[in-house]
């Protein structure tokens, strides 16, 4: 069963791998139950004194009868977590090539100042005299931002890289709104990250697409035939979603400016051009940052971000509430209109409190460690890393855009596997069974059966050289004609591959106690 | 630089592999008159000596709520997190790993979210719930405009309960999708007429219980009201430990039930990261946003799990999608959902009667001291004080003493006319003796 991206989603049936064990555990892989079906519900992990029950001010509110909630103890706990947490693949485990989201290492520094109890047990309504460090930190991240990206100002509120892409989005409609411009239209290009044309759309802009051009990039001469009088901004991610730096985009920057519209750059890509170029002397307006990709802040399963958004001279009056505003070497946070100097004036407010502090600290422990020097260096090593890659694959898989050099990542269609029966998907699949997290795939969404990889800057070269023989040898294999290497892949992982349309037509999205047998 | 593990002879080696001379060959398409060649603002490598030392004098000029009598809440809640909750979140295999797209080898986070995803649902009392968002301020916003798309109508009514930083998240998403939104004036009484607000155009009503002043409100009428009219009741939570001891949204009537789950799990951390709880009716789950997690079975017939119904977002809709979201909050979810795990349902009901007995306790003390009203007959574990005086300098001056004694109104409503109120927050982590010393400040600087 495949989707409309030629993409499988219903797995054939597969042979058993091994014969079966009383367990289910196959050694250290071990099968772990629910926590609804090993939990009980007069039994805590947490010992607490017993509540005096005399007295109650809830009313007539009090909850009928309680969650049904397991409880487990403390060991029971700890394994039941352990357990499933070794059915996941993880950057401290092995190469995670995932292209577009910059799987770097993640210092265990920035974990160890995250906690300290002046950052991490603080609350953000407390008076402001009692916080000041707290807002230094978040004045200094921001500084560092703005430095790195040549932008005037920075709105640190963003909860993540799409909630950052509304923020810069919501200035730009703002900007437009008090030039007198209602109703624009945004240029988007098909190779754009599904954010950006989500985020227009949430806010009420018209999404119009620009073609890619046949090497990857977007021309100015697509952009030109795009505009007309309602286009009142660009969405652009550069370096792009091919891992292409777009060679045109100052030339498009000026194309948009002289409409008087503005640019919207995606910094996803980012971590190829810390101390390289800065996307302010582009003619980028705004860009948001996610915290999670360039400056290490760990993804966590899915998540927290942080994805703060640099503002150009122009959008910086708009930037939301809240914000940290340096005066006389002290900080002054700025929550709502009682604290504004003339000239600004915030579009609103896009969260409640100031922001993921969190990701602020372990970013800063990043910036602070590698320096501007630092920060640099891991550019470079992350854009030579995914060349070097690309220059020990190039003869076997099919580099979708040779024209260009690659920046952090590097894109193959599928076209060597033509006539090999193996799919893009089957491919990724098989490098499962070889200890390695698959690359991006079928993203983006312009070339066929894509495999995006970034290595970053985190591997030694022996890592890089073991991962492109690994490939090579299953290039090898599939051109071979061992199908099953990939057809039945992955093997050793586990789960077998699993069916996603069974998931999507019958959704059972909770635990539920089974019936009673009649 | 001990990140960074390639050498310079590696690096000699890759370029001639590659077949240039310097690595600058790598960036041909940046226009040469815009490279740089560094950020020479900005200081050079650290040591990590260095780092410990430069951000610890940071810290410590921030007074942390663990050392001061600290009542402190309005959306954010101080707990004991048990120590094995931070352990289990570090393991590299739940820190460092990314969103579960391969979920042959991500069924650890998969297994977790669905568990999760149950326990939002037992305690809110809704029929599903995503993986989390945010938090509780953008999955509100996130409500709103999902209502929307449920009643084709575009009219927002909120209640003069919600939290201000809510209302405003909300009011400004409304903004920018040029929809209505109707928001009562604040309501620190708990005694607004809110079924007056609704009517035939109404898209949905938003209701915190208990409310940004502490009342508990009671959300079967204003359900009843809101369905009579084609309308959706959104019930929003933001201290998520009153639902072991609180009648839940979903057994009043609620359609979508959004909470901070922060109280669970997580640190105050200056306001983030935190978890959005996100949660609504089955009939209703393709209009929701964010992100779901899924049972079905694998190739061998085990049981597993998936993301799924991802034809709601927007790397597959684009600009058709139910929202931009993209991540979720993975590990603060799960920081929620071991805290919720060791404390069951017992352990939860306990928790939340602790905080209950103990904000009685300082309530009435503080309601004896000359002057000094409370303005709830209702409450879990925080509730409104009226002073004789502004509430903004007496809480500054409290703090100099080191006692955190509150959010004052005028923080989050300046302008309002409600200087001389202060929200009072109580969980289980106040003792008798930092209960002794505010009332005992208050009653002295009165």
């Amino acid at each position: 069963m495949l989707n409309d991206k030629g993409r499988p989603t219903r797995p054939e049936t597969a042979e058993m791998t091994a014969s079966p064990t009383f367990t289910g555990n196959r050694g250290l892989d071990q099968e772990e139950a629910l926590i609804f079906e090993i939990g009980r519900a007069d039994t805590t992990g947490v010992d607490l004194p017993k509540p005096k029950g005399a007295r109650s001010r809830l009313g007539a509110h009090a909850r009928k009868s309680p969650p049904k909630l397991p409880g487990l103890t403390e060991p029971e706990a700890v394994r039941h977590y352990v357990r499933l947490s070794r059915k996941n693949y993880a950057i401290d485990a092995g190469l995670y090539p995932l292209g577009s989201c910059t799987m770097k290492h993640n210092p265990r520094l920035n974990e160890k100042m995250a906690r300290l109890p002046g950052f991490a047990d603080i609350h953000p309504l407390q008076p402001t005299s009692t916080v000041e460090g707290a807002l230094e930190v978040v004045a200094e991240v921001g500084r560092w931002l703005a430095v790195a990206t040549g932008m005037a100002a920075v709105a640190m509120s963003p909860k993540a890289g799409a909630h950052g892409e509304l923020a810069g989005m919501a200035a730009i409609k703002a900007a437009l709104k008090a030039h007198g411009r209602d109703k624009p239209v945004v240029l988007v290009p098909d190779s754009a990250h599904g954010t950006n044309p989500a985020t227009a759309a949430l806010i009420g802009m018209a999404v119009k697409p620009v073609p890619a051009h046949a090497d990857g990039t977007v021309r100015v001469d697509d952009v030109k035939a795009a505009m007309d009088d309602r286009v009142g901004a660009i969405m652009l991610t550069n370096p792009n979603t091919c891992g292409i730096f777009e060679p045109e985009v100052q030339e498009i920057a000026a194309v948009i400016h002289a409409a008087g519209g503005y640019f919207y750059g995606d910094g996803a890509n980012f971590n190829a051009i810390v101390g390289k170029v800065r996307p302010g002397d582009l003619g980028i307006d705004a860009m948001h940052i996610n915290l999670h990709k360039t400056f290490s802040t760990p993804h966590g399963g899915g998540g927290p971000g942080a994805g703060p958004v640099v503002l150009s001279e122009r959008l910086a009056p708009f930037a939301p509430y809240p914000f940290v505003r340096m005066d006389g070497g002290r900080p002054v946070l700025v929550e709502d209109e009682t604290g504004l100097v003339a000239g600004e004036q915030p579009f609103g407010r896009l969260t409640a409190f100031h922001g993921q502090m969190g990701m602020f600290t372990r970013a800063f422990a990043y910036m602070l460690s590698h320096g501007a020097d630092g920060m640099r260096q891991a550019s470079e090593d992350a854009v030579l890393s995914a060349n070097y890659l690309r220059a020990c694959l190039s003869d076997l898989m099919t580099v979708a855009y040779p024209l260009h050099p690659s920046m952090h990542e590097v894109l193959f269609d599928d076209r060597f596997l033509e006539g090999t029966g193996v799919t893009t998907l089957d491919f990724a699949k098989a490098m499962i069974d070889e200890g390695y997290h698959p690359m991006t795939m079928y993203f983006p969404l312009v070339v066929h059966g894509a495999m995006l990889i970034e290595p970053t800057e985190s591997e030694s070269k022996a890592s890089l050289d073991l991962f492109a023989a690994t490939l090579r040898d299953l290039v090898m294999s599939a051109k071979a004609g061992d199908t099953e290497r990939f057809t039945q892949a992955p093997r050793f992982a586990p789960r077998r591959r699993l069916d996603e349309t069974r998931a999507a037509r019958a959704p059972k999205l909770r635990w539920e106690a089974p019936s009673p047998v009649a | 630089m001990r990140y960074l593990p390639l050498t310079d002879t590696d690096r000699a080696e890759m370029l001639a592999r590659i077949g240039v001379a310097d690595v600058e060959a790598l960036y041909a398409d940046v226009p040469l008159h815009e490279r740089i060649v560094g950020l020479a603002d900005l200081p050079l490598a650290k040591g990590e000596l260095e780092v410990e030392r430069l951000m610890s004098r940071m810290a410590a000029k921030n007074t942390v709520a663990g050392d001061v009598p600290f009542f402190v809440g309005a959306g954010a809640y101080r707990h004991h997190v048990p120590a094995s909750v931070d352990h289990l979140i570090q393991r590299s295999e739940f820190l460092t790993s990314y969103t579960p797209y391969q979920p042959e080898i991500t069924q650890g986070t998969l297994q977790v979210l669905f568990e999760f995803q149950t326990q939002v649902c037992e305690l809110t009392g809704m029929e599903v719930a995503n993986a989390s968002m945010y938090d509780g301020s953008t999955g509100a916003a996130e409500a709103v405009l999902m209502a929307h798309r449920i009643t084709k109508r575009r009219k927002a009514v909120l209640s003069g309960g919600l939290h201000p930083h809510y209302a405003a998240t909300v009011a400004t998403l409304s903004d920018l999708a040029e929809d209505t939104i109707v928001a009562l004036p604040a309501d620190p009484t708990g005694t607004e007429d809110i079924l007056a607000a609704i009517d035939a155009d109404t898209s949905c009503v938003v209701v915190q219980s208990p409310s940004v002043f502490g009342h508990l409100i009671d959300l079967a009428p204003i359900a009843e009201k809101a369905h009579a009219v084609g309308a959706l009741l959104v019930a929003v939570v933001t201290e998520v430990v009153a639902l072991g001891a609180v009648e839940p949204p979903g057994a009043q009537g609620a359609d979508i039930v959004v909470a901070e789950g922060q109280s669970l799990g997580n640190p105050l951390g200056f306001g983030g990261p935190y978890v959005g709880l996100f949660a609504t009716r089955s009939k209703y789950v393709r209009q929701m946003p964010g992100r779901l997690c899924g049972e079905t079975v694998d190739a061998e017939g085990k049981r597993g799990f998936v993301l799924t119904l991802s034809t709601r977002e927007q790397h597959i809709r684009r600009e058709k999608a139910t929202s931009n979201i993209c991540t979720n909050s993975g590990l603060c979810a799960l920081a929620f959902s071991i805290h919720a795990t060791l404390l069951g349902e017992a352990g939860l009901s306990r928790l939340a009667m602790l905080n209950h007995e103990a904000a009685i306790e300082t309530a009435e003390a503080l309601a004896n001291l000359p002057g000094v009203e409370v303005l709830n007959d209702t409450f879990f574990n925080e509730f409104t004080v009226r002073l004789p005086v502004p509430a903004a300098p007496l809480v500054e001056k409290l703090a100099a003493d080191g006692i955190l004694a509150g959010v004052p109104v005028s923080r989050l409503l300046p302008g309002a006319g409600l200087d001389d109120l202060l929200l009072v927050a109580v969980t289980e982590t106040v003792t008798a003796d930092d209960r002794a010393a505010l009332v005992a400040d208050i009653s002295a600087a009165l």
